[in-house]
């Protein structure tokens, strides 16, 4: 297992080098002069040297590369051309929405997706499975800022069940502490708070949702009809043991590895998906500073955004890879 | 992710197969309904009410009626007509994203796979650390570059759909160029730009075509999203991504305005899955039924 996490953790460290540069070199291919761009038309030949020199674009790319490798590597990802913050601090303070947004998408889909697919693979060919597979093929076609449009349209607009967007209603601040609305309500302690919270992630996490719940359904229906071929699950079934039992300790057992590579796998969806729904619900995340940065050419805080999320998805997609080494046996070995 | 890039081992698919795949009935409505968008581009500038650009704003935001049949926008514009005329700009999108894909994606593959080596090791890395990024943050960088606007919007969504071409295509080649057909090339002297081109790229590009197949839906929701984020598409143009920004910005009022465009991307999108999925059962023994 140790040199199989090692392997790993040295491949990592190549990816996260290579994604750095594709985000550096991405950046830099930038038509214009940032210089220009800050002084204005009116800038003198002199002022714009010295701004050059000053941000160092006027050194070789590879320079500027190792200096913003040396820099990401202490946390410093550049100065907001907005703000004058830190890009990294602005990113920190957008990502917990990102976070609480995605993992209350990725909840709901495994939750309802991985019951759904096992009903679907049991009771297979019945009007029940054909209706769900006809949903599921629904869901993943959805272009999901459609959706969520759709649902603002109908819970918010026409039956007014639910706030047309946002996080919290107007003069209810829960305290800064994780920086997610949900558990910072509840750690304030006031069921009113925590209610409104929730009340206001129903629709962003039901819409970000729809894609991964349609495949997760999907692929746990196929995972559970091929693994009740084996012939283990035959004798199972042979010695007696009820359907659910046959199901639940013979079935789903070995169905869980390619079921849990798919819920994983959910995460790039959903991080992609995270920064159209935050658009639609006025949800302050990463997706929505990056859209709004590119907008406003605010490129240093684009590109600490983009580094960071890279970071992220590499980092969960490894956790994801290192858990079949504990599911499976089999795969640490050579 | 990972750091060898899998092997596909399926065997040679005989292009008769794929044609009978497409005539089971999930397959045909996926036809009828790619064939009605087809038929929309063409017919779009006969068929349409009004013309797209026009404003008449004594009719702004006035609801679905006899006159204007799914409503009419902030300024007035048929939103019909619009829908109409935005299905061009989605075909282009699936033609120039999907087509760059297929064809930049799948030679880095072939010549990755054929070649093998140091080229094969730098080109896999690549498509290793591309597919890295969540598709959509790699998309926004690209635009974040470039500027925003449909012509590079299309460019980016290209981009992001390549390394999945390039490694299906390489793992096709590995598969294929130690056939007994590759081999007798080689012994009657052809040269090794011939065995690629000749032998090994026929026998290795029909599921790449698959792919492409169900990528085309995917590239329309893609570059929609983009356009949604006001990252591609620009106002005026009648593009269904931008129709929706403008029904986001009047979804209290006008629902008719986001409702008709989404529906028109998630159709085909449908229309492409189906014909997909069925070209895939047929490619995939495992999943055939």
């Amino acid at each position: 297992m140790a040199p199989y996490i090692a392997q790993r953790l040295l491949q990592l460290i190549f990816v996260l080098i290579g994604v750095s540069m594709v985000v550096f070199v991405t950046m830099h291919l930038l038509p214009g002069d940032v210089a220009q761009l800050l002084l204005g038309d009116h800038a003198t030949a002199t002022a714009l040297l010295r701004l050059r020199a000053q941000l160092g674009i006027d050194q070789p790319i590879w320079v500027q590369y190792l200096r913003f490798l040396e820099g990401a590597l202490r946390g410093d990802l550049g100065t907001s051309l907005q703000t004058n913050h830190p890009a990294l601090d602005d990113v920190l303070v957008a990502f917990p929405v990102t976070l609480q947004l995605t993992l209350a998408s990725l909840t709901i889909a495994s939750l309802i997706g991985v019951p759904l697919g096992v009903l679907t693979a049991v009771w297979q060919g019945t009007r029940f499975d054909t209706a769900m597979m006809t949903l599921t093929l629904f869901g993943v076609s959805m272009p999901i800022f459609w959706f969520g449009l759709m649902l603002l349209i109908l819970f918010a607009a026409v039956l007014g069940w639910v706030p047309t967007g946002g996080l919290m209603p107007v003069g209810m601040d829960p305290p800064h502490i994780t920086g997610m609305s949900v558990p910072d309500s509840i750690l304030a302690g006031d069921p009113a708070m925590v209610w409104a919270a929730i009340h206001h992630q129903l629709l962003p996490a039901f819409t970000l949702a729809t894609v991964p719940l349609a495949l997760i359904t999907r692929i746990t229906r196929a995972e559970v009809m091929a693994a009740s071929l084996f012939d283990h699950v035959r004798t199972a079934r042979a010695k007696g043991l009820s359907g659910t039992r046959v199901i639940l300790r013979h079935v789903l057992r070995n169905a869980a590895i390619p079921i849990v590579t798919v819920i994983g796998l959910q995460l790039g969806l959903l991080l992609s998906g995270a920064v159209l729904t935050e658009t639609i619900f006025a949800l302050p995340g990463v997706g929505r500073l990056m859209v709004d940065s590119i907008l406003s050419r605010d490129y240093p805080v684009v590109q600490a955004g983009a580094l960071f999320i890279a970071a992220i998805f590499v980092l969960v997609n490894l956790v994801v890879d290192l858990s079949y080494a504990v599911l499976d046996p089999r795969i640490t070995r050579p | 992710m990972s750091g060898t890039a899998q092997i596909v081992t399926a065997p040679a698919v005989h292009r008769r197969a794929l044609w009978q795949a497409l005539r089971r009935p999930g397959a045909r409505v996926g036809l009828a309904i790619v064939a009605l968008f087809l038929l929309m581009t063409i017919t779009a500038s006969w068929i349409a009410p009004y013309d797209p650009f026009d404003q008449d704003l004594s009719s702004a935001l006035s609801p679905p009626a006899a006159d204007h049949w799914f409503g009419a926008d902030q300024y007035g514009r048929d939103v019909l007509s619009r829908i109409l005329y935005g299905s061009r700009s989605a075909l282009i999108v699936i033609i120039v994203a999907d087509g760059l894909a297929l064809v930049v994606g799948g030679a880095l593959g072939l010549t990755a796979g054929f070649i093998g080596g140091a080229v094969d090791a730098i080109v896999m890395r690549l498509v290793d650390v591309l597919l890295a990024f969540p598709y959509l943050l790699l998309a926004l960088i690209i635009v974040a570059a470039l500027g925003p606007s449909l012509t590079n919007s299309i460019i980016a969504i290209g981009i992001i759909n390549m390394p999945q071409h390039a490694r299906l295509m390489r793992g096709q080649v590995l598969a294929v160029q130690n056939a007994e057909y590759i081999w007798a090339a080689r012994s009657v002297g052809a040269t090794r730009l011939r065995v690629m081109l000749r032998h090994v790229l026929p026998n290795s590009f029909s599921p790449v075509l698959v792919m492409a197949t169900l990528q085309a839906g995917s590239v329309v929701v893609e570059t929609a999203g983009l356009s949604f984020l006001g990252l591609g598409a620009q106002p005026p143009s009648p593009d269904w991504g931008a129709l929706l920004a403008d029904g986001h910005s009047y979804f209290i009022t006008a629902w008719w305005i986001a409702t008709f465009p989404g529906l028109a991307i998630f159709l085909v999108v449908v229309g492409f899955n189906l014909v997909g999925d069925a070209l895939r059962d047929q490619l995939d023994p495992r999943r055939r039924t």
